[in-house]
């Protein structure tokens, strides 16, 4: 997508618009003149609400957390802001609790991304065959895409917990022993990690199949002619094919599993939900984030945080664009 | 299955598409998939992939319906019981359930609404009306995309309270009026579906924009409308971050009302799920419903992107 010059001609000029208009009659000019303004402007004022709200509450505020973050801003004074220059910064870095947030936002979305991602591909394959009742298994596998993070949240917690919990239970059944599940540091961030990848993985299981089914079938037939077998194939023309779609769902649960706040939240609830854990053992950044600013009231390192997460970001992005750049041109 | 080797020319008198009806079908592809069946192993495999999906809702319903101890005993229920009326009642009166359900259809109604008309505009200027800066716009639109909500949300509290929406509903709406996953999925949808001769005829027929996004644009949209309108129902129902920052107690939506009846002191494990049924409920109704075309929605607007 270029920023392309317009190209006037595409359009049939209007029919006030023509030569002649000019020797008719003023009011002729006037309604020529009024077309031409509203062919002109009608696109613009189309597109101005997306980009009002959108200034409004997004990119104004964004650069607004800034300025906060060298801010001393307290819950209970909101309009009381004091210059703190890089104090909140200092605060945040020196933060054992913020470096855990970082490790274990991390850890989690590579936890919750790469099988999320990996069951979604296999399970697109699968939805791609002719099926008997085919719109039946992608509704039932896209059910939990309705599901609110609250509520699944708060299923799991029942599912996970330590005593009385659906999971232990299995286990316990299975002869083996018991977990506590939210107070260890791995298994609770694979409590987490299953929440969203129960959530997500038909959801991007859909967005393959959509792909799959535009790959076209001379590809298979030319793979099969030349003797590929069926893994083969899925390896050699199915995958290839899919490489900018799983891109665009790499980036959009990168970009997802940075805002985990509702999964750690709700695992344990109460005081323990928002500091993640007795020792903060699956505290996200958002959560932090909460914590610093709706939990203990200091907005302004909450908002350093919020500007740590935009470099974060930046340097996945970054780091994305390498990758992107290494799967193009990398032989298959 | 190493025969690279034994099977790489076809005899060229037989053209390759016929050649390989007379052979073991492909089980790939869109051509291909339509001939061949899943096997056994498809649905066994498709049907562990679907319990699992829909275990979870269903603990829902079996924990909502049996008291606390019976839910969390050393072998649990395995079938619904008698006291989900009990348990709905209880949270019904302890999470003001009642407002937040009013509160949950008002969010995402208006959010819904407003979505659909500015993103139907937006994306028909995007797909079929040429002015300057097009493209930048465009790529501004989705560049946006990949903002989390959470960078903006310490100023964006400390402005509602500023004009005094502070807890109250406007602040959870208006930052969603519009989205840029809209305005993308319509302008993608109107660039194949609207002809460009419509708005031609319409246009020497002496309309002016506006009438023509009115009587062409708006007809021509409406499928998409509805897959657009359904998406956006869905999420803002379930939004779940900012409203739980920027609503409180005593006037929440659905899901923040949920995420604080867990987080009081000594949460009853059944009514907090009697809690989680009452907010999933509408939409698992609306998705066996309409299921099929928000299964398709997501597909289309998932394949160009």
């Amino acid at each position: 997508m270029a920023t392309s010059t317009p190209t006037p001609d595409a359009y049939a000029p209007p029919p006030g618009g023509s030569p002649h208009a000019s020797a008719r009659s003023g009011r002729q000019t006037w309604r020529s003149r009024l077309w031409r303004f509203d062919d002109k402007a009608s696109p613009y004022a189309y597109i101005a609400p997306f980009f009002l709200v959108f200034g409004a509450f997004g990119l104004y505020p964004l650069l607004y957390t800034g300025w906060i973050a060298l801010h001393r801003v307290e819950m209970t004074g909101l309009n009381q802001m004091e210059w703190a220059g890089w104090d909140n910064f200092d605060e945040i870095l020196h933060d054992a609790e913020f470096w855990t947030a970082v490790t274990n936002t991390f850890l989690i979305g590579v936890m919750s991304t790469v099988p999320q991602l990996l069951v979604a591909l296999g399970l697109a394959h699968l939805l791609n065959y002719r099926l008997r009742a085919s719109t039946f298994w992608r509704t039932v596998v896209l059910t939990p895409y309705a599901t609110s993070v609250a509520s699944a949240a708060l299923v799991f917690a029942l599912v996970f917990r330590a005593d009385g919990g659906l999971l232990n239970w299995v286990l316990h059944f299975a002869g083996l022993g018991d977990t506590n599940w939210a107070n260890g540091h791995w298994t609770s961030k694979i409590a987490i990690s299953v929440i969203v990848i129960w959530r997500w993985t038909g959801y991007n299981a859909l967005i393959y199949l959509a792909a799959m089914q535009a790959v076209p079938a001379d590809l298979y037939e030319a793979a099969s002619l030349d003797g590929a077998s069926r893994w083969q194939q899925f390896r050699k023309v199915t995958i290839p094919s899919l490489r900018p779609t799983i891109l665009f769902t790499i980036v959009i649960s990168t970009i997802g599993s940075m805002q985990l706040f509702g999964e750690p939240l709700l695992l344990e609830g109460g005081r323990l939900g928002a500091t993640g854990g007795n020792e903060n053992q699956y505290e996200t950044l958002s959560l932090y984030l909460y914590n610093y600013g709706w939990n203990l009231g200091h907005l302004g390192p909450a908002a350093a945080v919020a500007w740590a997460m935009l470099a974060l970001l930046l340097i996945i992005a970054a780091v994305n664009r390498l990758i992107g750049r290494f799967v193009r041109t990398s032989a298959v | 299955m190493t025969m690279t080797s034994t099977v790489k020319a076809p005899e060229p008198t037989v053209p390759p598409a016929r050649r390989r009806d007379t052979r073991r079908p492909s089980r790939f592809g869109p051509g291909a998939g339509k001939q061949l069946q899943g096997g056994p192993f498809a649905y066994i495999a498709l049907a562990v992939v679907g319990i699992g999906s829909l275990l979870p809702l269903y603990w829902t319903l079996v924990a909502a319906s049996h008291t606390q101890d019976e839910v969390l005993a050393t072998t649990p229920p395995f079938l619904p019981g008698g006291r989900l009326l009990h348990n709905l009642d209880a949270a019904w009166n302890q999470a003001h359930l009642g407002k937040a359900i009013v509160n949950s259809f008002l969010v995402a109604g208006c959010i819904t609404a407003a979505t659909l008309f500015f993103c139907t505009l937006a994306g028909y200027a995007f797909a079929k009306m040429r002015f300057r800066g097009r493209g930048a716009l465009m790529t501004g639109v989705i560049a946006t995309l990949t903002i989390p909500p959470q960078l903006s949300v310490v100023p964006l509290f400390m402005m509602m309270s500023d004009i005094g929406w502070g807890g109250q509903l406007e602040s959870v709406i208006f930052p969603t009026l519009v989205s840029a996953f809209g305005v993308f999925f319509m302008r993608q949808y109107l660039s194949e579906a609207l002809p460009y001769e419509l708005v031609e005829a319409a246009k020497i027929d002496g309309a002016n924009n506006f009438r023509i996004v009115r009587s062409v644009v708006l007809p021509v949209a409406r499928p998409a409308m509805m897959v657009l309108g359904m998406l956006t129902f869905v999420q803002a129902w379930n939004d779940f971050f900012w409203p739980y920052l920027a609503l409180n107690q005593q006037n929440p939506t659905l899901q923040v009302a949920l995420g604080q009846l867990s987080a009081s002191y000594t949460p009853d494990q059944s009514i907090v799920m009697a809690g989680a049924l009452i907010s999933t409920l509408p939409l698992l109704v609306v998705f066996v419903i309409f299921g099929k075309r928000i299964v398709g929605g997501i597909m289309s607007g998932a394949v160009k992107g």
